[in-house]
């Protein structure tokens, strides 16, 4: 990765709606050598999803309930700890897992409707997944913060319209 | 009651002093709302968390008393330490360097100390609105040496040459500039310093947007051969860490100028502010990296909004540092006042009318761009609207 390709990406990081004009400009490149740039990204991976960060209590319909649900397992013989995330990170109901270093082994976050769901799908499909020891459900009650972005900080430009 | 007559109460000093013409057009565009403000000239990122964390646990910890009046020990070490590695400048802490309640009293201070009743000051225009009123009210005599848009608003030597008469003690710069945001390089600095040496003068430089530089290495004219004996440095935190609010910049100096300065500044002021201090410690030890993001933020949307402005039809050259953007409105047949006001009215996009910067302004408007991408995109798509209109 270049130095204009990490620029690219951190704008885009920052914000995905710029449009590729704007973004060539703001790098001093040709809109196509941007172009060229991003795709590559995509390519390697390297940019994975555009994404908005939605801050569901502001909108005005039922945005569901999270929880993180920490997850002890006895590894797979053979394939460890990735057989086993794999088999959990395969629901559509999971949304990220993490391998983890102390008490636990993997940390899952689980999205649905209503908490009756997301208690179903741990007891009824998390928990019977093979070497899946325990699961300790912890329900998200309010975000702070989410992937760099706080919500509600309350902070507007403070500064008077004009000044020296 | 009897009347009483200010005439008489109010000190020439006071009733010759003009109020600032940014100051007329806040309060115009102050009463407004929803406005998208490109008047501003401050940072749009607020402190990094770390300094104030830092402030925050210096008033935890009773650093709440003055400091030496020179400011903090570990401070100035930590800017001596700083200009080093930056700018290639060495000043002993303990002797050469005063830290100030912002850079605005390093200026007054500096004036004070170093003009008396009649010397001449030039300094090139368009420039920073507080220069010309703080020479007056130490007495001195302000003299403006434009520095025109042909040449990008830089300063040539042979301009600066032929305002020099035997009154001339001060040459005040300031690159990168407010409100153009030209900058001048090793060379072009050289050949000020040819000037400044072959005519004896000193030189005040105002390098509050040093970090600010976006083509090249800022350069200070301190570091050229045979300079830092005649150069006075003032520099602050209001701008490159985002800390306008804190009121804390520096000056540095050869000692015998500086504790002159000092005299001054213990009387009148005492000390900095000493909580804003820890903070600005802490933004020297731990801040620069800060200091490299927003200055990339900076550059990519000086980038956008230069391109822009040329493209909608505001004639622009691109600034090689600060926060600023002074295009020409030339072509409107409107003087910058006019188009400041219409366009806020019409358009309620807020910039500062180019002539309150002095000589070489009429005709441009000071945009900056220290505003999101968002409000900048919007700007945009509301000055093209305005131009439409007229062109
Ligand atoms: C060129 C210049 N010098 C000095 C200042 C004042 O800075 P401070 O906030 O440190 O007093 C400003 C502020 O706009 C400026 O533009």
């Amino acid at each position: 990765m270049n130095e204009k390709d990490l620029e690219i990406a951190q704008i885009l990081e920052g914000g995905a709606r710029l449009s590729t004009d704007s973004i060539a400009d703001m790098v001093e490149l040709e809109k196509e050598e941007v172009e060229k740039i991003i795709k590559s990204l995509e390519e390697k991976g390297i940019i994975l999803n555009y994404q908005a960060v939605i801050n569901w209590d502001k909108a005005p319909v039922n945005g569901g309930v999270a929880a993180m649900i920490d997850v002890k397992v006895t590894p797979k013989r053979d394939i460890g700890f990735d057989g086993v995330a794999e088999r959990i990170y395969r629901f559509p109901e999971v949304k990220a897992v993490y391998l983890m270093s102390g008490a636990y082994d993997l940390s899952v976050q689980v999205e649905g409707k209503t908490m009756k769901e997301v208690a179903y799908f741990v007891s009824n499909k998390l928990s019977t997944v093979d070497s899946v020891l325990s699961t300790t459900t912890h329900f998200l009650l309010k975000k702070y913060k989410h992937d760099g972005v706080i919500f509600e900080s309350g902070q507007k430009d403070k500064r008077a319209v004009v000044s020296p | 009651m009897s009347q009483v007559s200010t005439k008489r109460y109010l000190s020439k000093t006071a009733k010759n002093i003009k109020p600032s013409g940014i100051r007329r057009f806040f309060d115009l565009a102050n009463q407004m709302e929803d406005v998208i403000s490109l008047g501003v000239g401050e940072p749009d990122f607020v402190t990094s968390w770390n300094v104030c964390e830092a402030a925050y646990a210096a008033m935890e910890n009773g650093y709440t008393a003055y400091s030496a009046n020179a400011g903090l020990m570990e401070l100035r070490e930590a800017i001596s330490g700083y200009l080093t590695k930056q700018f290639k400048l060495r000043y002993q802490p303990a002797s050469e360097i005063i830290v100030t309640t912002g850079a605005s009293q390093a200026i007054d201070l500096a004036f004070r100390a170093l003009v008396d009743p009649g010397d001449e000051v030039l300094i090139h225009e368009p420039s920073f609105v507080a220069y010309a009123p703080i020479v007056q009210l130490a007495g001195g005599i302000p003299i403006p040496v434009e520095a025109s848009a042909e040449s990008a608003f830089k300063l040539l030597p042979q301009q600066l040459e032929a305002k020099i008469t035997d009154k001339t003690k001060l040459v005040l710069l300031c690159f990168p500039n407010n409100p153009t945001g030209a900058t001048l390089d090793e060379t072009e600095l050289g050949k000020i310093a040819e000037v400044v040496k072959k005519h004896d003068l000193l030189v005040l430089s105002d390098e509050i947007y040093a970090e600010l530089s976006y083509d090249k290495a800022h350069v200070s004219i301190a570091s050229i051969h045979d300079m830092k004996e005649r150069t006075i440095l003032i520099s602050g935190f209001s701008k490159a860490f985002a800390m306008t609010g804190w009121r804390l910049g520096y000056l540095a100096g050869p000692e015998v100028f500086i504790q002159a300065m000092l005299k001054i500044h213990q009387y009148t002021m005492m000390c900095a502010p000493t909580i804003a201090q820890h903070g600005a410690l802490e933004a020297l030890t731990n801040g620069l990296e800060d200091v490299t993001k927003m200055v990339t933020s900076y550059r990519q949307r000086r980038n956008f909004f230069v391109k822009a402005c040329n493209q909608i039809g505001l004639e622009c050259h691109k600034p090689g540092g600060a926060f600023y953007a002074f295009p020409s409105i030339h072509k409107l047949g409107l003087s910058s006042e006019e188009f400041a006001e219409e366009l806020l009215k019409e358009e309620k996009v807020a910039v500062v009318p180019g002539s309150v910067f002095g000589l070489g302004g009429q005709g441009h408007i000071r945009c900056s761009y220290a505003a999101s991408m968002d409000n900048l995109q919007k700007a945009i798509e509301r000055m093209d609207r305005f131009l439409a209109k007229r062109i």
